[in-house]
């Protein structure tokens, strides 16, 4: 049998490399793919505690579906920006938007 | 090592050797569909975990509606350069350290936890967790309130999507 | 309401009637004379119930009426100030009252109240006349009123509220108090008419002169207060103990006891304020203010404070001798009395303006009050106090009446002379009647004429008591200065009322107002029957037809009832001599003066006559012996020196050295720290500001590394505080 350990460790080397993603890749889509990895690594981990610690109740994967559709409206509404933005400035590399620069 | 754990380790691998060359992909389509590969692993993932209603949610909303629209935000805004940009940014080796050092101390820090080595019990048969869940979405005192909020949120970011992607002539 | 409550109420109405006519009603002329004559009445009214439950009472010298308030705390006790209402405060009243209401009624018609106002009138100065033209078109010049009258009204209510707290106060600092009221009032009135330089120069010289007086006066009452602890009249006058204390220690000055130097110093108090010899320069220039002040205050009233606070002392200035024998001070009192009664009286002979006769013959009676006290002649003192009140008054206000009557007569003819030289009138008996009888009248009892008179009863009970104890030096003299007396006297009237009218002016003058005849007519009464109340038992044919209270009620308020002196015939046959010896004289010497004459008896005197019109010259040695050095003084030493100099140089040279220290704080403190300090903040603030900007790269992705970086960090620093140091 599969130790939670396994899904732990796997989680959280998948969160740290969505996170390596989100911070270090200079193209924006690129970023959000990133997030996703993320948002998939926090759902696994959920899962995993739903199965291992209370798979009577179904809290846990009320809780999954609730990430899913957050994660889906995220998507759909930061692609928009993008492409919004890159209408405007014609890029989408995080390196060419710094607007806020002093 | 029984069948399972074999599966899994091969599983977890793949699905992490996906996510690794998703980050590091110079072409965005490419990282686009290793991040469907990966995403197949996590459904995978949820299917041994007796989750299986999730798994198809995950293929048929991650991998059939995100990803796709992903590569769809992805051609719409390619730029045709001739001079190939690099992958990662100037800051790169402190993302590095940052998700090395990460993942590190979350390990170290869960193996701590007394519980980290616990084995699955079995579920008892009379529960279906699928019917459960259906309905835990639905009924006032479970979380029918979150549910038809998650439905707002979702229309709210399908009206404002479309407003802000809107071209304006 | 008791008595006591009633005596404190006497002085307040002429308060009240002040302060109200000078903030509120100063514009309403008939308003504020109405509150001022009020007031005067109200207080008359008190007085006279007072004085009548006096009258009334047994033995008020033992058992006066008194009233006590304890006004501030000195240490351990109380400083305690009262009235008190015994027989000599009580007769004083008498006249006081009589005398104040009398003056204020008259002041309504001599300030011309009902006249049109003045063609050129200004306040400040005298009225000059208006322009009047009746109905056939013949315009003709009348007396205007008053520019300032509701101002004179205030005035003379202040200082009826002096004498009169003067008089009922039963302590000598209140008496103090008043006193200094007056003196104010006196100069406030005396130079009424500020716009003229001489009424300037007189009020100021009144002032100074009576300060000299006072300063000496509170001197005394602080030595008093010193050697007793208290100023109340009770516990000094009246008790035996302390009175022969103060009268056996001695001073070593001059060889005078406590009590005779204390007496001493009062009574120079008393020889400023009734002009005695040789603070007597100021009351001549005194009549520059309108005639009813000369007649109040410097006739009847203020100067006899003075004399009424002798009176007051004289168990002070006694104590230590028997009864007839002097002490030092007493002789003193009893030289300058009689000094200053034969020095005025020879210097009135030579005086041509009729308000300044009066003036000298008032120092000269001062000085036969003076010389009764002086002798030891307690009643007789009172008695003539009282007496001359009423006749002086009388005089004072007729010749106001006279001037106003000539005034009326130079506004008519235009003439330009002097209204109130005698040497223009004459022939005023017919044109003026009532103002003739009554000052004759006065003037008679200024001279003493027998029986009819009050005058004569007083001046001969001071004859008497002279005669009777021996004082001949004094009994002479005093004859003399009557003789004087009656002489100056008669001259004024003949020349101002007999003969015929030397001007047109006088001729076209004519008599005065009700207002002003009716006061002449009730003084003139009461100078004739109030000396009645003192006439001798030993008096032959009319002694004892009426009991002679004066003896008996004033004699109360010592403690030894003071003998009757032993009637004798030298010294009434010398008062008749004098009296209508000098009546005669001057009726022979000026009954047949013509128009531009000269006076007669200057030939006769030559350089004489000049030595005394100009008072023996003592006006202009005092200008050479204390003017001069003090206005040379105030402006060589106070004014070049003291301050140009000195102070003016301290404060700029404290000017100066704040410049510098400024400059120096401003150089080096200011500039360099407190600024640089100011201007270090504000260029590090803007460094520190360019060090950090580029942390804002506009990056979002370094924004979060920087978070992530420094939450790892800080989980570590926690980690490691947490479960390593526990």
């Amino acid at each position: 049998m599969i130790p939670i350990s396994w899904y732990l460790i796997f989680a959280a080397a998948l969160f740290c490399i969505g996170l390596f993603g989100v911070l270090a890749r200079r193209n924006a889509i690129a970023i959000l793919m990133g997030i996703e990895l993320m948002l998939n690594a926090v759902n696994v981990n959920l899962i995993a505690f739903w199965r291992y610690a209370t798979p009577e109740k179904i809290n846990g994967q009320v809780f999954a579906v609730i990430v899913f559709a957050v994660a889906a409206a995220e998507v759909a509404v930061g692609l928009a920006i993008f492409i919004s933005v890159y209408r405007r400035r014609g890029t989408v590399s995080t390196d060419e938007i710094d607007l806020l620069k002093w | 090592m029984t069948f399972i754990q074999l599966f899994f380790i091969f599983i977890a691998a793949a699905t992490l050797g996906a996510a690794l060359l998703v980050v590091t992909t110079r072409n965005l389509i490419h990282a686009a569909l290793w991040l469907i590969v990966s995403l197949f692993g996590v459904a995978v993932f949820y299917v041994i975990l007796n989750a299986g209603f999730l798994a198809m949610v995950q293929v048929v909303i991650y991998i059939g509606a995100i990803a796709i629209l992903m590569i769809f935000a992805i051609m719409l805004t390619r730029k045709v350069s001739k001079v190939p940009k690099p992958a990662f940014n100037s800051n790169w080796i402190w993302a590095l350290l940052i998700a090395v050092v990460m993942f590190g101390s979350m390990t170290w820090i869960l193996n701590m936890w007394p519980q980290f080595e616990a084995i699955p019990t079995a579920i008892a048969p009379s529960i279906d967790p699928l019917r459960l869940l259906g309905v835990a979405l639905v009924s006032p005192e479970a979380y029918v309130l979150p549910f038809e909020l998650a439905s707002l949120l979702l229309l709210a970011a399908l009206v404002g999507a479309i407003v802000v992607a809107w071209e304006s002539r | 309401m008791t008595i006591g409550t009633l005596i404190w109420l006497i002085p307040l109405p002429p308060l009240l009637a002040f302060f109200i006519i000078i903030l509120i009603t100063n514009r309403n002329k008939r308003l504020s004379h109405t509150l001022s004559v009020g007031s005067a009445i109200l207080s008359w009214i008190g007085s006279m119930v007072v004085v009548w439950a006096a009258f009334n009472s047994e033995h008020l010298g033992l058992h006066p009426f008194t009233s006590y308030l304890a006004w501030f705390p000195t240490g351990d006790s109380w400083f305690v100030i009262g009235v008190q209402i015994d027989p000599l405060s009580a007769g004083t009243l008498f006249f006081v009252a009589w005398t104040i209401l009398m003056i204020f009624i008259y002041s309504v018609g001599y300030q011309n109240f009902g006249q049109p106002k003045g063609d050129y009138d200004r306040a400040g100065l005298p009225p000059q006349g208006a322009t009047v033209s009746d109905v056939h078109g013949h315009s003709h010049k009348v007396p205007s009123i008053e520019p300032m009258y509701s101002r004179f009204f205030a005035f003379i209510g202040l200082f009826a509220f002096g004498m009169y707290l003067l008089v009922v106060t039963g302590n000598l600092l209140i008496l103090f108090v008043g006193w200094e009221i007056m003196g104010l009032c006196s100069y406030l009135l005396i130079g009424f008419w500020y716009g003229k330089p001489s009424a300037r120069a007189a009020m100021i010289k009144a002032f100074m002169t009576t300060r000299v007086g006072d300063v000496f006066m509170l001197l005394g009452i602080a030595y008093l207060y010193t050697a007793t602890g208290t100023l109340n009249y009770r516990e000094i006058f009246y008790n035996e103990d302390v009175l022969h204390q103060l009268a056996t220690t001695s001073t070593g000055i001059f060889g005078l006891s406590v009590a005779g130097l204390i007496g001493l110093l009062l009574f120079i108090g008393a020889v400023g304020k009734s002009a005695q010899w040789p603070l007597h320069v100021w009351l001549p220039d005194a009549m520059e203010g309108p005639t009813p002040v000369s007649a109040m205050i410097h006739a009847a009233t203020m100067v006899s404070a003075g004399v009424y606070m002798t009176i007051r002392i004289f168990p002070l200035v006694s104590a230590g001798a028997e009864y007839g024998q002097l002490t030092p001070t007493m002789t003193v009192i009893a030289f300058i009395g009689t000094f200053t009664a034969i020095f005025a009286s020879t210097i009135a002979i030579a005086q041509n303006d009729i308000k300044r006769v009066l003036a000298y013959s008032t120092i000269s009676q001062l000085g036969f009050m003076f010389a009764a006290i002086g002798i030891g002649a307690y009643v007789a003192a009172a008695f003539h106090l009282i007496m001359h009140a009423f006749f002086k008054a009388l005089l004072f206000l007729g010749s106001g009446s006279v001037i106003h009557g000539m005034e009326h007569g130079v506004l008519h003819t235009g003439e330009h002379i002097d209204s109130q030289d005698m040497f223009n009138m004459g022939g005023l008996r017919k044109k003026m009647p009532a103002t003739f009888w009554t000052f004759l009248i006065g003037g008679l009892a200024l001279s003493g004429f027998p029986i009819l008179t009050a005058g004569f009863w007083s001046k001969d009970e001071i004859f008497a008591d002279a005669f009777g104890h021996n004082h001949w030096a004094v009994f002479i003299t005093l004859a003399l200065a009557a003789l004087l007396t009656a002489y100056y006297t008669m001259r004024q009237i003949t020349l101002t009322f007999l003969g015929k009218p030397r001007t047109h002016a006088a001729e076209h003058a004519h008599e005065s107002t009700w207002t002003m005849t009716l006061p002449l007519v009730v003084l003139a009464v009461l100078s004739v029957i109030a000396g009645w109340v003192g006439i001798p038992e030993d008096f032959p044919v009319l002694g004892g037809t009426i009991p002679n209270f004066m003896h008996e009620f004033v004699g109360e308020t010592l403690l030894e009832h003071p003998e009757m002196v032993v009637f004798s015939y030298i010294p009434l046959l010398t008062s008749l001599v004098v009296s209508l010896g000098g009546l005669t004289l001057g009726w022979l010497v000026y009954r047949d003066i013509k128009v531009g004459a000269f006076d007669p008896v200057q030939k006769a005197l030559g350089p004489v006559y000049t030595v005394l019109k100009k008072g023996y010259y003592f006006d202009e040695l005092y200008d050479f012996l204390f003017v001069r050095p003090s206005y040379w003084l105030a402006k060589n030493f106070a004014y070049m020196w003291m301050d140009r100099k000195v102070i003016d140089g301290i404060i700029n040279g404290v000017g100066h050295i704040t410049g510098l220290i400024g400059e120096f704080l401003r150089i080096f403190i200011d500039k360099p720290i407190i600024n640089g300090f100011g201007d270090w903040v504000g260029k590090t603030t803007k460094k520190l500001g360019f060090l950090f900007r580029p942390i804002q790269t506009g990056r979002v992705q370094q924004y979060m590394i920087i978070a992530l970086v420094s939450m790892m960090a800080f989980s570590a620093i926690f980690y490691y505080l947490l479960v390593f140091t526990r």
